[in-house]
């Protein structure tokens, strides 16, 4: 038995794409959440939000690009970020003005803004796809590993290595300073209270003189920056495709449910909730487990419980799990 | 006669396009004074209150601040005017702290208002024992006070009250008066709905009792105490 290589193995195949992945949801799910709190319904458009905010950020790491100016060894695409977050901002801004506000006014049912969301998703992903295509892009310049599998074996001697890409360290570190930032600002900030007040009770928000209009701006705002950074990161890991971000849509979700709408604690929570159920699920444990038993015992299979092509199915479960045990979440979020 | 400080004068109206709920109805607060609305279930009083804060349509007859007429001023910009509300259920922010929830009170004032702060937790002393503690963790008569708190921080020149004593024990409830009472010492107009309506009777300096939406009698709280009408009719004898 040898537990050394088996721990190295689950991190270099589990643990690191999880917590990668979990934290690209749990921006995503951020999103959600707040859209769901501050405006009261949830944003099937969120995907195709991110999709564009991602899709802006390549074309300015192009233009960047084309120019000469790189961010050495750390992704171009960082550098484009800002102003990927800046044209994502005024789509959503005016989104919210030509679509929203009308049906805001009319005090509409969050079920109807749920289909009107339906609307606004098909229309940005078709403006996404006219943008930019739907072919795969891969927009990740710049070192691509932290640390190789390769380098990690001569260094410790071990059979297995540990490959950490450099876009994984980045993932982290930025989602890190996004919820620090964000929590920050619900906590702290005058204008950040004020949402959390709004998203808790609407009437006395309003009694106490609080502007409604700026509240739900700063939250499109946010959730504009929140969205376009979970779209850049996921894309920097993986790759980007129009298509891809559609079907994001479901984990994310997911993801902000099993945590409980509206609170953004949970969203982070479900995040990783959902991606290490995935990837513990739909992962071959062959690997880790042939350290793990004695050769007698050795699997003859993968040890796969699912197939990757089926890693929405287990989103999916999750989520009726949820609902039919515990509507509001694992943290205190309203019920659906 | 000088206008009271706060007047609903003879208010006709209803919720939105239903039919009308209050018929000529005359509700008024007097500085330092503690005026009560007391009648039936269903008389119109906590309708009656929200007219007065503009929350339904009035269609004939006016509301005035100060001899301002404020008819047509929306609840918000009431409360720009001093006009401090404490709705009777939904009235503080659960998911926020005590202090959080006072903060959002003084959401109008770009000024300093820890002086105003520090008076609300002088008047209610377990507020400040449990500042950092969830609004909605509190017991019913410790989330009352978060309300009236929450109402004061804008430094209101009338308070109104919407049932405050609504579903806390006897001794809670006579705590809350004697809060109210404090409050209304400090010189604010209070005016509020209550359904105990002996004791809010008891403290009131003037009294209003409403009969579907119309004026049955008026007076203070003594008088009406006295009054043999009032007393078979609400009072149980």
């Amino acid at each position: 038995m040898d537990y050394l290589n088996a721990l190295v193995a689950f991190l270099n195949f589990v643990f690191v794409p999880g917590l990668a992945y979990g934290a690209q949801l749990a921006i995503g799910a951020l999103g959600v959440t707040l859209i769901y709190g501050i405006l009261r319904f949830s944003n099937f458009a969120h995907g195709d939000t991110m999709a564009f905010g991602t899709a802006m950020t390549i074309i300015g790491t192009n233009a960047l690009l084309a120019l000469g100016i790189t961010f050495g060894p750390l992704p171009t695409a960082l550098l484009a970020l800002p102003f990927g977050i800046g044209a994502t901002i005024l789509l959503v801004l005016f989104t919210d003005w030509l679509v929203y506000k009308f049906y805001r006014d009319q005090k509409a049912k969050p079920v109807i803004l749920v289909i009107v969301s339906m609307g606004v998703m098909f229309v940005m992903n078709g403006v996404v796809r006219f943008i930019i295509g739907v072919r795969d892009i891969r927009f990740a310049d710049g070192e691509r590993f932290l640390i190789t599998a390769r380098e990690f074996k001569d260094m410790t001697g071990l059979r297995e290595g540990l490959a950490i890409k450099t876009t994984q360290a980045i993932t982290v570190v930025v989602a890190l300073i996004a919820m620090a930032l964000l929590f920050w600002f619900l906590n702290k900030t005058r204008t950040g209270k004020s949402m959390r007040a709004f998203s808790d009770n609407e009437d006395l928000a309003l009694l106490s003189g609080i502007n409604p209009d700026w509240v739900v701006k700063v939250t499109w705002m946010i959730v504009a920056a929140l969205a376009t950074t979970a779209g850049v990161l996921y894309g920097l890991d993986k790759s980007f495709k129009a298509f891809t971000y559609f079907q994001l849509l479901l984990p994310i979700f997911a993801a902000a449910i099993v945590g409980g709408l509206g609170n953004p604690l949970g969203a982070i929570a479900g995040g990783f909730v959902i991606a290490f159920s995935e990837v513990t699920i739909t992962y071959a444990w062959k690997k880790v487990l042939v350290y793990l038993m004695p050769e007698s015992l050795e699997p003859d299979g993968l040890v796969q419980l699912m197939s990757t092509d089926y890693k929405f199915a287990v989103s999916f479960a999750i989520l009726i799990i949820v609902l039919l045990f515990k509507p509001t979440g694992l943290f205190k979020g309203q019920s659906v | 006669m000088n206008d009271p400080f706060l007047i609903g004068d003879a208010m006709t109206g209803g919720y939105g396009k239903g039919p009308d709920i209050l018929h000529g109805c005359t509700i008024a607060a007097e500085k330092g004074e503690i005026a009560v609305i007391v009648g039936p279930n269903g008389a119109g009083k906590s309708t009656a209150m929200k007219a007065l804060f503009g929350m339904l349509n009035v269609n004939s007859g006016s509301v005035r601040l100060d001899g301002e007429d404020i008819t047509a001023l929306s609840p918000q910009e009431r409360v720009v005017k001093g006009m401090g509300f404490v709705p009777q259920t939904s009235n503080i922010f659960t998911s926020m702290t005590v202090e959080e929830n006072l903060e959002m009170g003084a959401f109008i004032r770009r000024d300093d208002f820890s002086d105003t702060m520090t008076q609300i937790y002088d008047l209610f002393p377990i507020l400040k024992e449990k500042r950092n503690q969830a609004a909605g963790e509190l017991s019913g008569g410790q989330r009352q006070q978060v309300a009236v708190g929450r109402a004061l921080m804008t430094q209101p020149k009338v308070l109104m009250l919407d049932e405050p004593t609504a579903g806390v024990s006897p001794i809670v409830m006579d705590e809350l008066f004697d809060r109210i009472i404090e409050v209304a010492r400090t010189g604010i107009p209070i005016l509020m709905v209550e359904q105990n309506a002996r004791q809010a009777l008891e403290i009131a300096d003037k009294a209003y009792v409403l009969v579907q939406g119309r004026n049955a009698h008026t007076g203070t709280g003594k008088e009406l105490l006295a009054d043999e009408e009032v007393r078979r009719s609400f009072l149980g004898g």
